[in-house]
């Protein structure tokens, strides 16, 4: 099988031509190198996810996924991305209409501490939350008093949420609001149209795909999120575990066939975000 | 007419105010005030308090594996990075669409589950790990493991970032060197590397980045054994479980401290990459 280079935008260049690729046994092998790589990291551990997950049969699988603690994890996980995507939506699009549409000082800074999450520990993400509202932290004698509980409860598993997935939006937002100018909304109210109005007819027309994109990779970390959430849920049973938290329990009690069979949930939706970002990534190729 | 609008620098378009007044207010709420906290929890700790926490022995054990883990995983990243990319963008081969969308898994797949699966995979009895043992190569619960966790979880970074840069090189810069008598090595060494170079570094610091404060993917294969093989994230969940939070804080200021130091060269190196490749 002969392995074709392509010079992209270049095909005039004669393809064959000696001193623009490797001999075809260079090709070969850093291709075979490349994939084994891939293979050891990727491929194999996939595919051992899988078969892990129904070693012990469609039956256990279903069961251990049907289970009520399970059930309610999925509860958990849903309703956690349901509060914190929508939520650093309206945030994402608020910030990069500031940032995207107007020049002013400190712009640059303002960019640097809205990817700050990323840069930070998940561990850190949760420790955080739980100096400010667990009992030993700032607000947490308040809140005890007034009977609120944030962390070892659904609040502290939301928050956490929030700040690991915070940038998501926002970062996809920006630079392609940049890119697109300010010329079509200008426009649109010249011509008479309001605020809200050039929003919702011109601006999200023009950054549906790339909001699209930011939301698939949000809601992906947001259900998927380990280590923060680990540090502020405590790990209640059936109240206070998410997806990623029950997989954990159970494979820390033995129990590895339903823990992969959960894990084979997560699984799956890694493989929806990866084919939804694949097909929005085209479809921002062809819009621009 | 509506042109009040014309005071704010930028234009005529509205919404400024409520938009940029309610960023910082969110970010306020979720980012700058609860890592102040922080900040102000290790700072109620004496100067010699905070230095004796933070640099015990079993604290300065864990630095070193984490930071010296993530610095190979992200040299193999590095290595294996560029090689991806490049078979990416130069042939082409069946499947090399998919391969190339699942690139991005360890972005995707939430850590605990990549934490399991690499676990089962390269231990003694699993699917790579059996063939690992008899050569006398243990991988889980190893300071290895910690290798392979970080790595996978790096991996995206350096393919990601290298990519587009082989994509845009104009094939003109190549030819010159041919026409002017390089072979395909030196082309690759003189030419090729110091384009790419920008990126690979900011692909390498990402990666390293990621790598130094990743959890969910590596305690499920690391083993967790207190100075070999427990890295710092995890110590300091295990201070916060004994209720000692004040250790627990100054690890953490240490670990945030580490954090804008790599932000902050990771802006360096992107703002150099733009520079380079003039866009």
């Amino acid at each position: 099988m002969e392995i074709p280079v392509e010079l992209k935008h270049h095909k005039t260049i004669s393809a064959g031509h000696k001193g623009l690729t490797e001999p075809l046994l260079v090709r070969w092998l850093l291709t075979g190198v490349a994939l084994i790589f891939l293979s050891l990291f990727l491929f194999v551990p996939l595919t051992a996810l899988f078969t892990q997950a129904f070693e012990k049969g469609a039956g256990a699988y279903f069961a251990a996924i049907r289970e009520p603690d399970a059930l309610s994890a999925v509860r958990l996980t849903l309703l956690t991305a349901a509060i914190s995507v929508p939520l650093n939506l309206v945030f994402g699009v608020a910030a990069a209409w500031a940032i995207a549409k107007f020049q002013f000082p400190g712009k640059s800074l303002l960019i640097t501490l809205i990817d700050l999450p990323f840069s930070v520990s998940p561990v850190i993400s949760g420790l955080i939350y739980v100096l400010l509202f667990g009992l030993q932290g700032w607000l947490g004698p308040w809140l005890d008093l007034h009977d609120i509980k944030i962390i070892f409860a659904v609040p502290g598993i939301v928050l956490a949420t929030i700040f690991v997935t915070f940038p998501f939006i926002a970062r996809e937002l920006i630079p392609l609001m940049q890119a697109q100018g300010n010329d079509e909304e200008e426009a649109a109210l010249v011509l008479g149209a309001k605020g809200l109005q050039t929003f919702f007819r011109v601006t999200l027309p023009n950054i549906k795909w790339g909001l699209t994109y930011g939301v698939i990779l949000c809601n992906a970390r947001a259900m998927g999120e380990f280590g923060a959430v680990s540090v502020v849920s405590g790990h209640i049973r059936g109240f206070t575990n998410t997806i990623p938290l029950h997989v954990e329990i159970l494979y820390n009690e033995y129990n590895y066939a339903a823990a992969f069979a959960v894990a084979s949930l997560l699984a799956c939706l890694a493989l929806v975000t990866l084919v939804a970002k694949s097909i929005v990534e085209w479809k921002l190729k062809v819009s621009n | 007419m509506r042109l009040k609008g014309f005071k704010i620098e930028g234009g005529v378009l509205p919404g400024f105010g409520p938009t940029l007044g309610y960023t910082v207010f969110y970010l306020s709420l979720i980012v700058l005030i609860p890592l102040s906290a922080l900040v102000f929890k290790a700072t109620s700790l004496s100067w010699h308090e905070f230095l004796a926490e933070v640099t015990s022995a079993r604290v300065m054990a864990s630095y070193r594996l984490t930071f010296g883990t993530a610095f190979l995983a992200a040299l193999v990243n590095a290595v294996f990075g560029v090689m991806v990319a490049w078979v990416l963008v130069r042939y082409r081969f069946p499947g090399r669409k998919v391969i190339d969308a699942m690139v991005d898994l360890p972005f995707a797949l939430p850590t605990a589950v990549a934490g399991i699966t690499l676990a089962t995979v390269y231990s003694g009895n699993g699917w790579i790990g059996r063939y690992l043992e008899p050569l006398g190569v243990k991988v889980a619960y190893t300071p290895l493991g910690i290798l392979v966790a970080m790595t996978f979880i790096g991996l995206p970074f350096v393919v990601r970032t290298v990519q587009p840069v082989l994509e845009e090189l104009e094939a003109e810069v190549e030819e010159a060197a041919v026409c002017l008598g390089a072979n395909r090595l030196q082309a690759f060494r003189l030419v090729l590397f110091p384009t790419i170079l920008p990126a690979l570094l900011t692909g390498f610091a990402l990666a390293f980045a990621r790598a130094v404060g990743e959890y969910g993917s590596i305690i499920f294969i690391a083993g967790n054994m207190p100075m070999v093989s427990e890295i710092t994230p995890l110590l300091i969940i295990t201070k916060l479980e004994q209720y000692d939070y004040s250790g627990a804080t100054a690890v953490a200021s240490v670990m945030l401290g580490a954090s804008f130091i790599m932000l902050f060269t990771i802006n360096l190196l992107q703002w150099w990459s733009r520079r380079y490749t003039g866009k």
